[in-house]
């Protein structure tokens, strides 16, 4: 049995420990909220975007011929996937599992004959893809979570852009860990390129604008925009859901502390009683021996 | 006085302004144009630059760097890629930022001076409109004036 100093030091580290990770999910709660927020104001802006969006594409009758982000391949053979992970770990297995779905995405693609080159976003997915992967890693960008502003998501969605259209990918794919809840984030595929125009309200299309310069031109203009867009909000979910999945770990951890304290405790309780009962015991057998 | 049109200036980080105003003038892609309550609907471009409004008659002036502006049933929304209003304007930043792209656009040399020029058209908006809400005195840098 261990002496009862050793129990007692085993008790104060695991208390040490329940203090940071206890600390840890406090401060992913605060920074979830706060960027739940900023994901909130976003929303205004980008829904009023789709809709301007969808109300000229319907307007203007736009084809695949005028607007090559539009235009799906007919056949694909290139496939950019734009990979979002975590800085930090210690959120359970939040970038295992977007690491697991992209080794999945480029087997299946692999099966259909398909090339893949990879852009890889938040340090722990690229130190695996350049460790495991990294002829198909074109792109990596580290240190963002939390500090990725538009503009840097601007220059990231031309750069897109432009290997879309001159060919070096025939789609453009974006992976992602979709916030279902606190305690659920799920990893998602979802494509970027071409763009897959939404439908559009009945009512809206009925008014009569004046545009300047005419629709399509607008159109043209603004419809890179909405790459920006949707890599901005799936870059705030993706942290809202990095920070909601090292929150559950954390209240994990902080738990098992909690319960290893208390057998700890009463493993040290045990051991006293034990020693105090030994010690009265010799007293009681020292005293019986001096009566006899 | 007629009614009044509510102007909304939406940019990806924040709204930068929701007031009922008197006027609007914005810089579209094709010049500057006003706009006055009860203006049909419409959709317009926006180059970098100057944008205005008039409420009870005070003007603020405010920089937008480009995006897109609707007109709809009295309400008209600029979403802009970044706008600020006059007072909100870091003006070290943008002169730093001119500095900059001055210098980069004189290399000539190895750089994208598409870009460069956008930073400088980006920043001289900027210093202009501080200028215009009466902020700083003179736009003038200090290297050009050589």
């Amino acid at each position: 049995m261990p002496g009862l100093r050793d129990i007692k030091r085993k008790i104060v580290a695991v208390k040490k420990t329940q203090q940071i990770t206890r600390a840890m999910n406090m401060v992913a709660a605060a920074k979830l909220r706060s960027v739940q927020a900023r994901m909130e104001g976003f929303r205004v802006y980008a829904d009023k975007y789709k809709e301007l969006i969808s109300h000229l594409s319907m307007v203007g009758g736009v084809s695949g011929d005028s607007f090559p982000l539009l235009q799906k391949r007919e056949e694909i053979k290139k496939i950019h996937l734009v990979v979002l992970t975590a800085d930090r770990g210690l959120c359970g297995a939040f970038n295992t599992n977007l690491i697991n779905k992209t080794e999945k995405f480029i087997a299946e693609a692999k099966e259909k004959g398909q090339e893949v080159s990879l852009t890889v976003l938040g340090r722990r997915g690229v130190s695996y893809f350049k460790r495991y992967r990294a002829d198909l890693v074109k792109n990596t960008y580290e240190d963002i979570v939390g500090k990725f502003d538009y503009a840097f998501v601007s220059r990231m969605a031309r750069e897109l852009v432009t290997s879309f259209l001159t060919g070096e990918a025939d789609e453009v794919a974006l992976l992602y860990a979709h916030f279902g809840s606190v305690l659920r984030q799920i990893p998602t595929v979802e494509p970027l390129l071409p763009i897959v125009p939404q439908g559009v309200s009945e009512e809206a299309s009925k008014v009569e604008y004046i545009y300047e310069p005419k629709a399509t031109e607008i159109l043209r203009e603004i419809l890179p925009k909405s790459i920006n867009i949707q890599l901005y909000s799936r870059l705030l979910e993706n942290e809202v859901s990095e920070h909601a999945a090292r929150m559950t770990a954390m209240d994990n951890a902080t738990n098992n502390c909690k319960e290893m304290i208390t057998q700890l405790t009463l493993i040290f309780n045990k051991a006293r009683q034990a020693s105090i009962t030994k010690e009265l015991m010799d007293i009681v057998g020292g005293a019986e021996a001096l009566k006899g | 006085m007629a009614g009044k049109i509510l102007l909304e200036v939406i940019t990806p980080d924040r709204l930068v302004v929701r007031e009922e105003v008197d006027m609007v003038v914005a810089t579209g892609i094709e010049g500057e144009f006003g706009v006055l309550p009860n203006h049909a609907p419409l959709l317009c471009l926006l180059q970098i630059g100057e944008g205005r409004y008039k409420k009870d008659g005070k003007t603020e002036y405010m920089a937008i760097i480009g995006g897109v502006v609707e007109v709809f049933e009295n309400k008209m929304t600029i979403l802009a890629d970044a706008a600020e209003l006059a007072r909100e304007i870091d003006l070290k930043r943008a002169m730093e930022a001119r500095e900059r792209a001055i210098k980069r656009l004189r290399q000539r040399e190895k750089i994208d001076v598409a870009r460069a020029e956008a930073a400088l058209r980006r920043a001289m908006v900027r210093l202009k409109v501080a200028q215009r809400a009466g902020l700083i005195e003179s736009i003038l840098p200090e290297s050009i004036s050589e």
